[in-house]
């Protein structure tokens, strides 16, 4: 997810040379020259894969439903192993998802559903528990925020999360502060005997002024990654696979990882990673707390979607009409038709809109007018089903308790 | 715990959820109708096929007049509903008419069989199965759904008749050669309550009528078959693909019939095994990861609750329509919509059931469990 950068996060791989790369790790991710993100050179660079076409259509042979608009759309566009997941998977064992949050803030925008509306219908088509977990740790540690205020956040951000459709029979949310201790502790400190300091200044960018409780956070975000994590759930099961569905900035936790598990006889996560969600404003733009207009938050009411889609949305119609019905939109810019990428289910009529808008024949109006539309549906039904999310709902999600319907 | 907390409304009631998905239906349903009323034209759907829940199998009364239409003899006796061939006996059995055992058996291959034998006619599924070109233990008892999905007749009803419905296209006919020599043959025409009573040569006026050539067996003929003496009756496998989905093929035969497939106490118990073995080692073929089917786990399993309740709201809300509609085509394809507007709603807001059911159970059993852990504390010891 795309952050504000912190004082003690910067590059990450320890290659930066001033402002012409690209940056992208957990804590900043900055575009080369304030362009766009290289997709390319970020796999690349990751060296992780592209999520193909023929993926895709696996997923949708072996799942018996149509793929999730995100696949369809290449918004989930690479991975590591996920092709294995499916060997797996098609042999008739299974897999476990995780993914998780750093409670940051109190007010989630879209961007920030992206990966939980995507683990939901992984979850859904696949038929797999999940672990959900809550970095209030980090957040206290990087925001500077007290245990108690991150705690409180991990507990409103559980209800947004909750709020997505995850299935309570299937899924297990933990907060670290509450949780870790016992087995996971175990993992945390084998991991850690794994990765030297110069490794952890490579991957992540510490330095010597960083205090020693960032330094030692990386294997608290890695072991949800291994079964034995969580003797409640999976005793019995070392060898369950892991999938991770999470924003590509978060990779290097998961190569490092990846590198440390077959070292101490555990199975490698794979990973299937997304693209960023663009800002309001524009692929240039940052999305940013101190800006409620950078983005579309899910308390938004439908006037102040409807507010900040039209003066906000960086159109790429033209800036006359007679322009516009000559030379047609500029799709690659384009945030209202960005926007309908994510979240209109209709692929007809995306392409339609695309074709006409493209062309000139349809107006940036007509265009932001649709997308105020589908923002608001998604929003009203997220706040109804968060108003069903109360602290019980949530005790019980994050209750230390068995699973026994997790593979049904 | 002096905190107060707010409960919304909807997190205990159910009336909150139906509500919701009553009004979403039946405004989105209105609203195309009164459009399509209007003459507004609808979006170019394609024209699905019509749905198993509006192509209902063939009543009792559809067939007989289907049979009058052919200038078919017959005769009907109403009866309470019976099961079995002996309870049959009981009603039409001294009216010197030949009772007959009508059994449904599949293969391997997903491949289905109507055997229809005289009731004293011993029928050996291994034999059968032989003679097939299936191997020795390649027949076995189909599941009571086949019976549903394929035949559409209830349970202790097989009958030849239920050939009549397009479901059934596929299914292999054997006929008791021991009938030709009967005045007349009865058997149940697609219900329990009653017994139809028909000449042999009459019933084969009746399949050729629906594009069946009858096949008249010696069932209890035991020929070797062997490398000199391919099987017999091989021509009379299906040779059309099969069209179930493999959910039928999975559930094991749940009830010993004894019934109408008039099979004698012993061999029940024998063929039970047979099947429980097959389907047993059906399922080790199977990839995918099967639990045993729990009650609690298909209850809430949100996606099917969906679609059914979804079907079974427009099947009602269609058959009402195309009443009025000028052309019934567009009705399926109306419903398709309206479905794939209101699925997606109705199924988050049956998550948020479900987890708040699942929360409160967990509540109540969290504070049980403190009772009686309390009250042993308390116990003297």
């Amino acid at each position: 997810m795309v952050e504000e950068p912190t004082k003690a996060g910067f590059a990450g791989g320890g290659d930066r040379k001033g402002e012409d790369e690209q940056v992208v790790n957990p804590w900043e991710v900055t575009a080369k020259d304030g362009g766009k993100i290289d997709y390319d050179k970020l796999i690349e660079k990751f060296g992780c894969q592209r999520l193909d076409e023929s993926l895709v259509r696996r997923v949708e042979r072996l799942t018996g439903r149509p793929a999730h608009v995100f696949l369809r759309r290449g918004v989930f566009f690479a991975h590591r192993d996920f092709n294995e997941i499916l060997d797996v998977y098609e042999r008739g064992e299974k897999f476990f998802l995780y993914t998780g949050r750093g409670p940051s803030s109190e007010a989630l925008h879209l961007g920030h559903l992206v990966p939980f509306m995507f683990t939901k219908y992984l979850q859904d088509a696949f038929k797999v528990p999940l672990v959900i977990q809550l970095t209030d740790d980090e957040k206290c540690m990087w925001k500077n925020l007290t245990v108690e205020e991150s705690k409180r956040l991990a507990r409103e951000n559980a209800k947004d999360i909750i709020a997505c459709g995850f299935d309570i029979t299937r899924t297990f949310v933990f907060s670290d502060f509450s949780y870790v201790g016992g087995a996971f502790y175990e993992n945390m400190v084998k991991v850690a005997k794994c990765v030297t300091f110069n490794k952890v200044v490579g991957i992540f960018g510490f330095t010597n002024e960083d205090h020693i409780g960032k330094i030692s956070f990386p294997p608290v975000q890695a072991v949800p990654s291994f079964p034995s994590s969580f003797p409640h759930l999976f005793s019995g099961k070392d060898n369950l696979r892991c999938l991770i569905p999470c924003a590509i900035d978060q990779d290097p936790y998961f190569r490092m990882t990846r590198d440390v598990a077959p070292r101490i006889g555990y199975q490698k996560p794979a990973l299937i990673e997304s693209s960023f969600f663009p800002a309001l404003q524009g692929e240039t733009g940052k999305m940013s707390a101190s800006d409620p207009n950078s983005a579309i938050y899910v308390t938004d009411s439908s006037k102040d979607i409807k507010n900040k889609v039209n003066r906000y949305a960086f159109s790429g119609g033209q800036d006359s009409i007679e322009n516009h019905r000559k030379y047609g939109a500029n799709l690659e810019v384009d945030i209202p038709v960005k926007y309908l990428g994510f979240f209109l289910e209709d692929d007809a009529e995306l392409d339609h809109i695309k074709k006409e808008y493209g062309a000139g024949r349809m107006l940036t109006g007509e265009v932001k007018k649709c997308l105020v539309e589908v923002l608001s549906e998604l929003v009203e039904r997220h706040r109804k089903a968060r108003a069903l999310v109360t602290d019980e709902v949530v005790d019980a999600f994050m209750a230390v308790r068995p699973l026994p319907q997790m593979f049904g | 715990m002096g905190r107060t907390r707010r409960h919304p409304n909807g997190s205990g009631e159910i009336g909150h959820f139906l509500g919701g998905l009553e009004v979403a239906l039946v405004y989105s349903l209105y609203a195309i109708v009164s459009q399509l009323r209007a003459g507004f034209p609808l979006p170019l759907l394609p024209l699905l096929p019509r749905s198993p829940q509006i192509d209902m199998g063939y009543t009792k009364d559809q067939l007989l007049a289907r049979l009058k239409e052919l200038q078919i003899d017959f005769v009907c006796y109403d009866h309470p509903a019976v099961l079995t061939v002996e309870a049959q006996a009981k009603y039409v059995g001294h009216l010197g008419g030949a009772l007959s055992k009508n059994l449904l058996l599949k293969d391997k291959k997903h491949r289905y069989y109507v055997v229809s034998a005289l009731a004293n006619t011993n029928i050996d599924l291994k034999v059968l199965s032989q003679r097939l070109g299936l191997g020795k233990g390649g027949l076995r008892m189909a599941a009571e759904e086949a019976l549903q999905k394929i035949l559409q007749v209830p349970l202790g009803c097989v009958t030849p008749l239920a050939l009549i419905n397009d479901s059934a296209r596929d299914v292999s006919l054997l006929l008791d050669q021991g009938f030709k020599s009967q005045q007349s043959c009865y058997f149940h025409p697609l219900t329990n309550e009653v017994t139809l009573s028909i000449s042999a040569s009459s019933l084969d006026r009746f399949l050729i009528s629906i594009g069946r050539q009858p096949s008249y067996v010696d069932l209890e003929a035991n020929p070797a078959v062997g490398k000199d003496n391919p099987p017999d009756l091989a021509s009379l496998v299906p040779s059309g693909l099969p069209t179930l989905p493999d959910k039928v093929e999975n559930a094991v035969v749940t009830s010993i019939p004894t019934g109408n497939d008039g099979l004698t106490v012993e061999k029940p118990t024998k063929l039970a095994v047979e099947a429980k073995r097959s389907a047993a080692s059906q399922k080790e073929k199977l990839q995918k990861v099967q639990s045993s089917i729990d009650p609690l786990a298909e209850a809430t399993n949100i996606e099917k609750l969906v679609k059914e309740i979804l079907d079974k709201t427009s099947t009602a809300f269609l058959n009402e329509i195309t009443k009025d509609l000028n052309d019934p085509q567009i009705a399926p394809s109306v419903s398709d919509v309206v479905k794939r507007r209101v699925s997606s709603d109705l199924e988050h807001m049956m998550m948020s059931l479900k987890n708040a059911a699942y929360t409160q159970g967990f509540q109540a059993g969290f504070q049980a469990t403190l009772r009686s852990s309390l009250q042993n504390l308390s116990m003297p010891r």
